[in-house]
């Protein structure tokens, strides 16, 4: 008995996996110690601030800088004509495009970058922005992506001409690429046969990431030493670093890149941004450090947008809901240049897991790319690429199919859901789901709100409102969704040609505590915090003994980055993995100080123990002391180890949903009563982590779902530039939810974790989405587009005729 | 975000700043919380070459509550209007409609004064206090004249106020009745999408007078006197009210924006009416 | 516009600063005064990152002009902790994970600081209507609001004690 208490406080010391271990970051955070790029201040720093197109489309007729430059203060203006010559006035995309840094000839959306300003301190380059003089000449504005494809207007004049694109054929000179997958043909005979099919257009609006801290860099040339120093808000350190060598022809060793503490990403962050070019440009031509940090306005109208998916869908069942296939098509705006963030060869991202937690024989997928007038991007906000798109649309097709056949969405679902025997699971559109259990998580879910107690309280409000006695509807949001996470294997995934691993590198110090180095970087998920959990539990080292490091280019070893929920799924396995190339030495050197043979040892919570003699053991502070202080014969001093992870497959986490929101018919306001989320990410590192995260990816998607959008007018001006119009619930118009989970491991991850992160915005957008559309299908409403603000609920309501 | 130079003067009186008002003209301009101003003046969508900061007028400052007499200095928060008991106990409806302004940073710098002053037509000080029927002081260089809340404003941004004036305080009689302030609004901090004052007195189970002003659903406040008598002499019944809302709909001119279209706003502002009148109906 | 000497007193520690009119008190404390706490989110006075406590105040730092600061007592996210230690506020921040990014966090503490000063015994409603001037994009609040009312019972506590 004593020995069990022991061995369990050994466990407990570790704070390792299970453990909802206090974040160690929090201890700057608090005390305003944080390091931001927007606080990294250098001596002589120069500030830069850019000239921006108030127009969506425009011909840029001259450009004149000398007032500016006479402005005390003013060091430098650059155009694209200073850029030309350093080929650095066009960039690559990540998408296979170009996009350009400064504004060649003609500007392609409000809010482009047209002249760069570099000044002394960001109150005189903000002045001098004022004087640049820039002569336009408007151009017709596209902001519809279904009129771009029949317009004569060309946007992109710089590849008017060219018929293949970076995904294949191009079909009109708006066009960027069509991308397939699944069977067509088998599809559309499966649809035309069907004894039902519900069609609907399901459109996902323009939204944005938006994190608290917008972005910014801060370049530093240093010419004596020729090394380029460059501090920004990257989510992909060691791919900007790359970028920067093969962009400015400096040598990937002479750069070092810097992601310091970063103030929330959420895919806003991925990407690279003339802002970051240009602040390396100007510290190079003035030989100073240059920062560049943007305006909320122009974090909104320039940088990375998400969504805006035109899905147009089909799906056929049986005459009893078994769902027999699937067909999607989409028209999908990437704005004046495509620059989404997916894997180089998926064009629309893993858009194709839009089969859902559904066993669905047949299905196609079509996504026509298109150029318009409004800001470049794509990029998945707090989602892996494309996916919520996809979670949206298959649980919007499945409410519709549920309406087509008059049938409970919430038993509609359960009898098409995968079943757990089926797993790994392979998906008409090409996937492999590792492993699920969605019938026992729906279940839980159903039971906790009491699910047909909450229908039988909706059917007597519908009675009440058809009474004229309360004006509220009640909706029911039901939600199952599955996540595809954690992106390589690398024979399919790449960005830019670089295959889509993880790393980390361990050092474990004589005294018997560690630092691990990985190529990821935190932006509030608490890396520091939770990887040290993983190898805590891998190495017998206390949490507390290891110090988790990532984001500098100079020191972490090279990763891919954080974005799409890779963390825990790629670096947290290359975590582990290291790990236990770390014990497997650490054995050798236990056999030696036990003078047994590395066979006769076996791990036991933090230690090596001689099989049958408990009282022989070595601790790993043991161990680790010994690894350099003894020369052990065949052993090379030191105990390090680093591992590149490709995993073998992606994860597929997955949750159950239900929104419960009350509706006020006449002014279109809402109050969510009861949110309740069951998620399964498989092994559970850190539940406070976990469950901190359900609740701001929830948020986020309330936020999406009920009013966050970015809007244009027809001239192509943003609407919402501000935090005024730009929708961001505060604590007030939040609810309070209620998180639940089941444990499903991946069977292919080294600890059996999926990641979870994004989860919460997959999932919750459509729950909150049916929720409102719920509250009246009892009066016939089968699809309205989000966001759900107050006044798109009033005309649901106008338009069905519940106004009297 | 950055605003273009300007000179700051901060004087100790009326009569100070009256005086930097009159040398400078057109080119000063004052400030009391700032926080619609400083915005402006960053997204250099106002430009301030001389800039007159408020805070220091004593004068300018207090709540007084005396003879059925509110009174109310410019540069009284909307945080003091929201903590004062007195004005709670004499007029229940500012504290109600001040803690549905903006949010608690921008109510500790936020003043009545600027609120009503400076001529948004977003904000919710102009429409209550022509539900009071108020006066506003003004203070210029030949003197002092005082203009009724329900004459003063005139279009977008556009009052009665000279640019050589202060508003400096703002009186009304402390109202009898029943008093509700209702505003919808997208979230905590926005602007109405509609939002209604209204004060009923109520004698042997009728209404006796009705005062009723809207806000954000015009270029200015809307004050419809036709809306307060369409419930007198009523019992406020679902009739009445419904004469109120038509004759308020006969007055309000929204304008399509980011909340909603037009025909949005005007049923919600008859909903919002609908429920202020209900409010303040049962507390009369 | 030349500068102008203006004095405050950050965190019971006086300054005399030289400022431009047009100098926003936020980028006097950051970087003249080198307090990196407040952080700028918004810039319009929409999401309270740069809340700091001027004269028992919750005011947003990056909405007023060093200049309107002048005589001004101020206290940032630096000034909370007490000689002893991190301030209740903080540690339950820890405790409950009130924070992720931590790029809201100073502004939260410090509205949080001067709500708690005003209402000691809040009810979650108030507290979660009491920082509706501060966003958050990556808690959801729940956490955050969690960590006000532990924070709040815990002064209570002490201050009973202490009687």
């Amino acid at each position: 008995m004593k020995d069990l208490e022991d061995r369990q406080e050994r466990i407990d010391n570790l704070k390792g996996l299970g453990c909802s271990r206090k974040r160690v970051e929090d201890a700057r955070f608090t005390q305003g110690k944080g390091n931001y790029v927007d606080d990294v201040n250098l001596p002589g720093m120069l500030h830069g601030d850019f000239v921006r197109s108030p127009y969506a489309h425009a011909r840029v007729k001259s450009i004149n800088i000398d007032a500016a430059m006479a402005l005390d203060g003013v060091v430098a203006v650059l155009t694209a004509k200073d850029l030309e010559p350093l080929s650095l006035h066009w960039m690559p995309t990540l998408a296979g495009d170009k996009q350009m840094v400064l504004a060649d000839g003609k500007v392609l959306f409000q809010g482009q970058e047209v002249a760069f300003v570099v000044a002394k301190d960001r109150y005189v380059a903000a002045d001098a922005v004022e004087l640049v003089e820039v002569e336009y000449e408007e151009l017709p504005v596209l902001v519809d992506p279904f009129e771009a494809l029949q317009s004569d207007i060309v946007l992109r004049e710089d590849i008017k001409d060219e018929k293949e694109g970076a995904h294949g054929a191009r079909r009109h000179h708006n066009h960027i690429f069509l991308w397939e997958e699944g069977d067509k043909d088998a599809t559309e005979q499966v649809l035309d046969e069907a004894e039902v099919v519900a069609e609907e257009m399901v459109y996902y609006h323009r939204t944005h990431p938006c994190p608290l801290e917008p972005c910014g860099s801060v370049a530093s040339m240093d010419k004596i030493n020729g090394k380029l120093t460059l501090w920004g808000t990257f989510q992909a350190p060691h791919v900007v670093r790359t970028v920067a060598s093969l962009l400015s022809g400096i040598e990937e060793h002479n750069i070092r890149v810097i992601s310091p503490d970063i103030g929330g990403g959420f895919g806003n962050k991925v990407g690279v941004y003339p802002g970051y070019v240009c602040s390396i440009v100007a510290s190079i031509v003035t030989g100073q450090p240059v920062k560049w940090i943007e305006d909320r306005m122009e974090n909104l109208m320039a940088t990375a947008f998400a969504r805006d998916y035109w899905m147009k869908g089909k799906i056929s069942a049986t005459k009893d809901g078994k769902i027999t296939g699937l067909h999607c098509h989409v028209t999908a705006d990437h704005g004046a240049f495509d620059a989404c963030a997916d894997p180089t060869k998926f064009p629309a991202g893993f858009f194709h897991i839009c089969t859902g937690s559904y066993d669905i024989p047949v299905a196609y997928v079509g996504v026509d790319g298109v150029y318009t007038n409004k800001a470049p991007g794509g990029v998945a906000y707090r989602c892996s690429f494309r996916v919520t798109e996809a979670a949206y649309f298959i649980e919007r097709m499945i409410e519709v199919l549920a309406i087509e056949l008059n049938m409970d969405a919430a038993e509609l679902r359960r009898i098409n859901f995968i079943k757990a025997d089926q797993f790994p699971y392979q998906s008409a559109l090409g996937w492999e789901y590792d492993s699920g259990d969605y019938h026992t998580a729906w279940d839980k879910a159903l039971a906790a709100v009491k699910y047909d107690d909450l229908r039988a309280e909706q059917a007597q409000r519908v009675e009440d409102f058809k009474a004229g006695k309360t004006r509220k509807l009640l909706g029911i949001g039901l939600t199952h969704f599955t996540e595809i996470v954690g992106a390589g294997p690398v024979k399919n995934c790449d960005i830019l040609g670089m295959g889509m691993f993880d790393s980390c590198e361990i050092r474990i110090h004589p005294t018997g505590s560690a630092i691990a180095r990985l190529g990821t970087i935190s932006q509030g998920q608490g890396h520091a915090t939770t990887f040290a959990q993983i190898l805590a539990s891998e190495i017998g080292l206390s949490a507390d003994s290891i110090t988790i490091e990532e984001g500098d280019t100079d020191t972490a070893p090279y990763g891919l980055g954080t974005y799409g929920s890779r963390s825990t799924p790629v670096a947290g396995a290359a975590t582990a993995m290291a790990g236990r190339k770390i014990r497997a030495k650490a054995q050798m050197i236990a056999a030696y100080l036990l003078e047994v043979h590395d066979n006769d040892l076996e791990w036991d919570v933090d230690r090596f123990v001689v099989k049958g003699a408990p009282e022989r053991f070595k601790t790993m502070k043991d161990i680790a002391y010994a690894a350099y202080n003894q020369a052990i014969p065949g052993v090379e001093p030191g105990l390090e180890a680093v591992s590149y992870y490709d995993p073998p497959n992606m994860t597929y986490p997955f949750g159950a949903y239900i929104c419960v929101m009350e509706i006020d018919a006449d002014t279109g306001e809402h109050e969510i009563r009861q949110f309740y989320a069951l998620d399964d990410c498989g092994t559970r590192i850190n539940p406070m982590v976990i469950e901190g995260q359900v609740h701001g990816g929830l948020t986020e998607a309330l936020a999406i779902a009920m009013g966050q959008e970015i809007a244009y007018d027809d001239m192509g001006n943003c609407k919402t530039g501000t935090l005024m119009d730009f929708f961001i619930p505060t604590a007030v118009e939040t609810p309070h939810y209620t998180t639940d989970h089941t444990e499903t491991p991946s069977p292919h991850h080294p600890i059996g974790a999926k990641g979870v992160g994004e989860s919460p915005n997959v999932g919750g957008v459509p729950a909150f989405s049916n929720a409102v559309h719920d509250a009246f299908r009892a009066f016939g409403l089968r699809q309205s587009h989000m966001p759900h603000d107050h006044w798109r609920i009033w005309k649901i309501a106008n338009d069905l005729g519940l106004h009297g | 975000m950055i605003p273009s130079e300007f000179e700051y003067h901060r004087p100790g009186s009326i009569a100070a700043a009256l005086a930097v008002l009159e040398e400078h003209g057109d080119d000063a301009r004052v400030m009391a919380g700032g926080h619609s101003l400083i915005p402006m003046m960053k997204l250099r969508m106002a430009d301030v070459p001389h800039l007159i900061d408020l805070q220091s007028i004593d004068e300018l400052k207090g709540i007084s509550v005396e003879g059925g007499k509110v009174t109310i200095g410019a540069m009284t928060t909307q945080h003091e209007l929201i903590t004062n008991d007195a004005l709670a106990a004499a007029a229940p409806i500012m504290r109600e409609a001040a803690l549905l302004i903006a949010d608690p940073q921008v109510r500790y710098m936020g003043t009545i004064g600027g609120n009503v002053a400076n001529g948004d037509p977003g904000n919710d000080m102009p429409g209550l206090m022509q539900c009071l029927d108020a006066t506003f002081s003004l203070h210029g260089p030949d003197g002092t004249r005082e203009v009724q809340a329900r004459d003063f404003y005139e279009a977008a941004y556009m009052t009665d106020r000279e640019d050589d004036e202060i508003l400096t305080r703002i009186s009304f009689a402390a109202p009898k009745g029943g008093q509700a302030y209702e505003k919808q609004k997208r979230k905590i901090g926005d602007y109405a999408t509609a939002a209604a004052a209204v004060i009923i007195e109520k004698a042997s189970g009728k209404v006796a007078s009705a005062s009723i002003a809207m806000t954000n659903l015009s270029d200015t406040p809307v004050f419809s006197e036709a809306a307060g008598s369409a419930l007198v002499g009523s019992d406020c019944g679902s009739d009445a009210m419904s004469n109120a809302v038509s004759a308020m709909l006969g007055d309000i001119d929204p304008t399509e924006d980011n909340r909603g279209p037009v025909e949005f706003k005007k049923h919600v502002a008859g909903v919002i009416l609908r429920r202020a009148i209900e409010r303040a109906w049962s507390r009369a | 516009m030349g500068k102008q000497i203006i004095t405050l007193t950050v965190n019971g520690e006086k300054h005399e600063v030289a400022a431009e009119p047009r100098e926003l008190l936020v980028h006097t404390l950051r970087e003249t005064l080198n307090l990196r706490g407040p952080h700028v989110g918004c810039e319009t006075s929409h999401c309270g990152a740069c809340t700091v406590d001027i004269d028992g105040k919750s005011v947003k730092s990056c909405t007023m002009f060093a200049a309107q600061a002048d005589g001004a007592e101020i206290t940032t996210i630096e000034g909370i902790a007490t000689p002893d230690g991190m301030h209740v506020l903080q540690e339950m921040f820890r405790e409950h994970h009130g924070l992720q990014c931590g790029y809201c966090t100073p502004g939260m503490i410090t509205r949080a600081y001067r709500l708690l000063q005003e209402n000691p015994n809040p009810t979650e409603e108030e507290v979660r209507f009491g920082i509706a001037g501060n966003l958050c994009r990556c808690t959801g609040y729940q956490n955050i609001v969690k960590a006000i009312l532990a924070a709040a019972a815990e002064m209570n506590a002490a201050r009973e004690a202490a009687q």
